[in-house]
């Protein structure tokens, strides 16, 4: 539905935007970041064998905050042993309650430590700290305290079944939530006995490394998590590694995908979380304020650098105009700014690299005809800063609505029926996340039966919980992660 | 040893958050085997139990309702503030000299772990027990565990703290609220429990603790009409029997149980109803 997509803009609350002008309200408790971090290995930061280091920049000033050691594959092999000599000596002897009080202490570390980690994620990956503050700690901290408990009751988890641990598990994660992620791999690895070789993402290590301190100060037992920073050379390093158990990746699907491949043939266990488009359906009868407070925060939380974004809007034709017209409106309010205030609602790309990749395919949206639409907030003059943006007059077959842009721009579609809205839901090869919004109870369990995703939010987008499983269906990955059914990743259970 | 004199601690109830005397006045003296006098501990009457149901009573709706995480953190909570109190627990547990200190030690030091180990189970006994129900009509049906009420936690009279915590723990840890007639022969750590309890964010009325005569204050916990359950642990073939037969008439669940059965979820879900919710799937 295309009528009004191309008419001037009118933005009622611009001049509301423009007079208003918030103080500066920048997050300033102190936290401690070393110039220089070796690699985590054996329970202690060393030099690479590599020799090589990189810098990790804010990408907010797009300054250099720190210089990272680089994992070679030399550095990769000392890693994996000493994970291996761990899981041998120590981590596989201890009782699974002794296992859950290194978690207990760790989560709690982290929670007397949480605004100290927040500001550092922030400044390393841009993310608003109202977000690092508000989700990701909360969450990392309730990820680990959720997986100690675990430890002792795996028996309950998978009765009348045998299970064991793997061994040595590889980890790769993505930079859009780097803490977190270490946590969705770390806690339920150790919690059901395995030892870890994680690599974090080259545009965001710090956190993980600040992470491995705190496993210094826990006392967790030297190399039951080594801590890894390297790209993508190091991550093919890693999950090729003859001595691995395991291999869990979350990330792009093209990546998993690669990996995929290279594992295959060993037939090690392997999960992948990767990438997303999710369809937010909106039928007429929802409520529709609540709605898109949902929408907004389904597709502009962290940058759209969320794999289960709510990337694509579906509204059911009817309410089209209204939910647009206060969309735009929702979007004038927002915040694009200094991730370090704590006002800002939009924070930094992550870095110049997905700044492009996300400007090529609004580039792309364009020239394919379809209706672009920015609110008129003011960018900072420096650093990694993106409109949010929103899409009309879309069609199916469109690069927006096909590719994940994981940015912060959302592609919006009707339809007419129920059916048309699952057809046009479950129309793409990712199978990750989707939300549905109805008043009508039964309407919901109808739609959620069925779309294709690993999980659908009803009435609410964008909810985890270390008790919820979460992963994709189709090429969004294999296996979950959280709760009950995440622990089966990081087993091997049988008989 | 110094000639500094110490001061001795008085011993009262934990009813709704407060640490009351019982209002009966009445007492028993805890001596030692010489006869040396430990404490005078109070003997609660069946108006203390009356108030602390109903403190147990108030307590319910908010503590059903915190997030099953939310009573994971207090638990350990708790563990955290025992851990510190592991040497006047052995001193109370040992005070009368039936119980040897190497052995009291290792009761504390389970009984710390054992409260670690229901801090875990709080968000994770649902996930257990509850289903999906795969009925043959278009509905989703599902049953979920909660929390029965008001549990009357009988305590078993050996393991003053072990057995304490071995019995109550399940209840609260699966959202209800307790009425707790500690140990009679060591009653004293009950109190430094809740005392530990008190500091630990858990809401008052979530855990009350009685002291007292266990035969004189059972039959009234038996047949007092706003107690949902009640658990009895290490009972006599003969008190089972005078339970089973005491008229009560709200259908009171009773579950019997022996020191040292086995852990898991079930102590947990013993103190749950089960609900099953039947929502229709359709346009």
């Amino acid at each position: 539905m295309r009528k009004n997509d191309k008419a001037p803009e009118q933005t009622p609350f611009a001049a509301f935007v423009d007079d208003e002008t918030y103080a500066p309200a920048p997050e300033t408790s102190p936290v401690s970041i070393k110039d220089e971090y070796g690699l985590f290995i054996d329970g202690e930061f060393c030099a690479p064998q590599s020799g090589k280091h990189f810098a990790t920049t804010n990408p907010a000033t797009e300054e250099t905050i720190a210089s990272v050691a680089e994992a070679g594959e030399a550095d990769v092999d000392l890693a994996v042993q000493a994970a291996r000599k761990a899981y041998d000596t120590t981590w596989s002897r201890l009782s699974g309650a002794e296992r859950g009080k290194y978690l207990f202490r760790i989560a709690r570390l982290l929670q007397e430590r949480a605004r100290e980690f927040a500001i550092i994620e922030t400044m390393d990956g841009g993310k608003p700290i109202r977000e690092s503050r508000d989700v990701d700690l909360p969450l990392v901290c309730a990820h680990f305290f959720h997986h100690a408990g675990w430890t002792d009751k795996l028996e309950y988890a998978f009765p009348n079944q045998s299970f064991a641990p793997h061994g040595v598990a590889a980890q790769i994660i993505p930079w859009n939530f780097p803490l977190l992620m270490a946590a969705w791999k770390i806690a339920p690895a150790l919690a059901c006995g395995n030892t870890v070789v994680l690599k974090p993402a080259e545009t965001t290590p710090l956190t993980a490394l600040k992470l491995a301190e705190l496993f210094q100060d826990a006392g967790l037992p030297p190399g039951v998590v080594n801590i890894i920073p390297g790209a993508g050379e190091t991550g093919r390093a890693l999950v090729s590694h003859p001595d691995v158990d395991k291999i869990a990746f979350t990330g792009s699907t093209g990546v998993g995908k690669l990996i995929r491949r290279q594992v295959a043939p060993s037939g090690k266990p392997i999960t992948l979380e990767l990438g997303g488009k999710a369809a937010h359906i909106i039928f007429a009868d929802a409520p529709i304020d609540q709605a898109v407070e949902s929408i907004v925060n389904g597709i502009f939380f962290n940058q759209g650098h969320v794999c289960c974004a709510g990337s694509r809007l579906l509204v059911e034709e009817s309410v089209e105009q209204i939910v647009i017209e206060k969309l735009k409106r929702r979007m004038e309010t927002l915040i694009v700014g200094n991730p370090l205030d704590k006002n800002t609602d939009v924070g930094a790309i992550n870095s110049r690299a997905q700044f492009e990749r996300i400007q090529t395919l609004i580039d792309a949206g364009v020239a394919e005809g379809a209706c672009l639409y920015q609110p008129q907030s003011q960018l900072p003059e420096r650093g990694l800063f993106m409109a949010p943006t929103i899409f009309t007059g879309v069609a199916q077959s469109h690069r927006i609505v096909q590719d994940e842009i994981f940015g912060p721009v959302l592609t919006i579609q009707t339809f007419r029926t129920p059916e048309e809205a699952v057809a046009k839901a479950n129309n793409t090869p990712y199978g990750l996340s989707a939300g549905v919004w109805t008043s009508k109870g039964s309407k919901i369990f109808s739609i959620t039966t069925k779309l294709q995703a690993g999980v659908v939010w009803a009435n609410t987008f964008n909810r985890f919980d270390p008790a919820s499983p979460f992963g994709g269906y189709k090429e969004s990955g294999i296996g979950r992660e959280g709760g009950l059914h995440g622990l089966r990743a990081y087993l091997k259970v049988g008989g | 040893m110094s000639d500094r004199l110490p001061v001795l601690k008085t011993y009262k109830l934990y009813i709704g958050g407060k640490f009351p005397r019982t209002e009966s006045g009445r007492y028993f003296p805890l001596r030692t085997k010489t006869g040396d006098l430990v404490a005078n501990v109070s003997l609660a009457s069946r108006k203390d139990l009356r108030q602390a149901v109903q403190a147990a009573r108030a307590a319910t709706g908010a503590w059903a309702k915190a997030t099953p995480f939310l009573r994971g953190q207090i638990l350990y909570r708790l563990s955290e503030m025992l851990e510190d109190r592991q040497e006047q627990i052995v001193r109370e547990l040992t005070a009368t000299g039936e119980v040897s200190t190497k052995t009291a030690q290792e009761e504390v030091r389970t009984g710390i772990d054992r409260i670690v180990y229901y801090a875990g189970w709080t968000d994770k006994f649902q996930q257990i027990a509850a289903t999906v129900n795969p009925v043959s009509s278009p509905h989703f049906n599902f049953s979920v565990p909660e929390p029965i009420g008001v549990v009357g936690v009988v305590c078993p009279p050996a393991q003053g703290f072990l057995g304490l915590l071995s019995a109550l723990l399940p209840v609260i840890a699966g959202g209800n609220t307790a009425v707790v007639i500690a140990s009679g022969p060591s009653p004293l750590c009950a109190i430094s429990l809740a005392e530990a309890l008190a500091t630990s964010d858990l809401p008052a009325g979530v855990v009350n603790m009685l002291t007292g005569d266990r035969s004189e204050l059972l039959p009234h916990l038996k047949v007092h009409m706003d107690v949902n359950a009640l658990s009895v642990w290490d009972s006599s073939t003969e008190e089972q029997c005078e339970v089973r037969s005491l008229d009560e008439d709200n259908l009171k669940r009773f579950v019997f149980s022996t020191s040292g059965a086995a852990a898991g979820p079930q102590p947990i879900l013993a103190f749950q109803e089960i609900k099953t919710t039947w929502h229709p799937i359709g346009l």
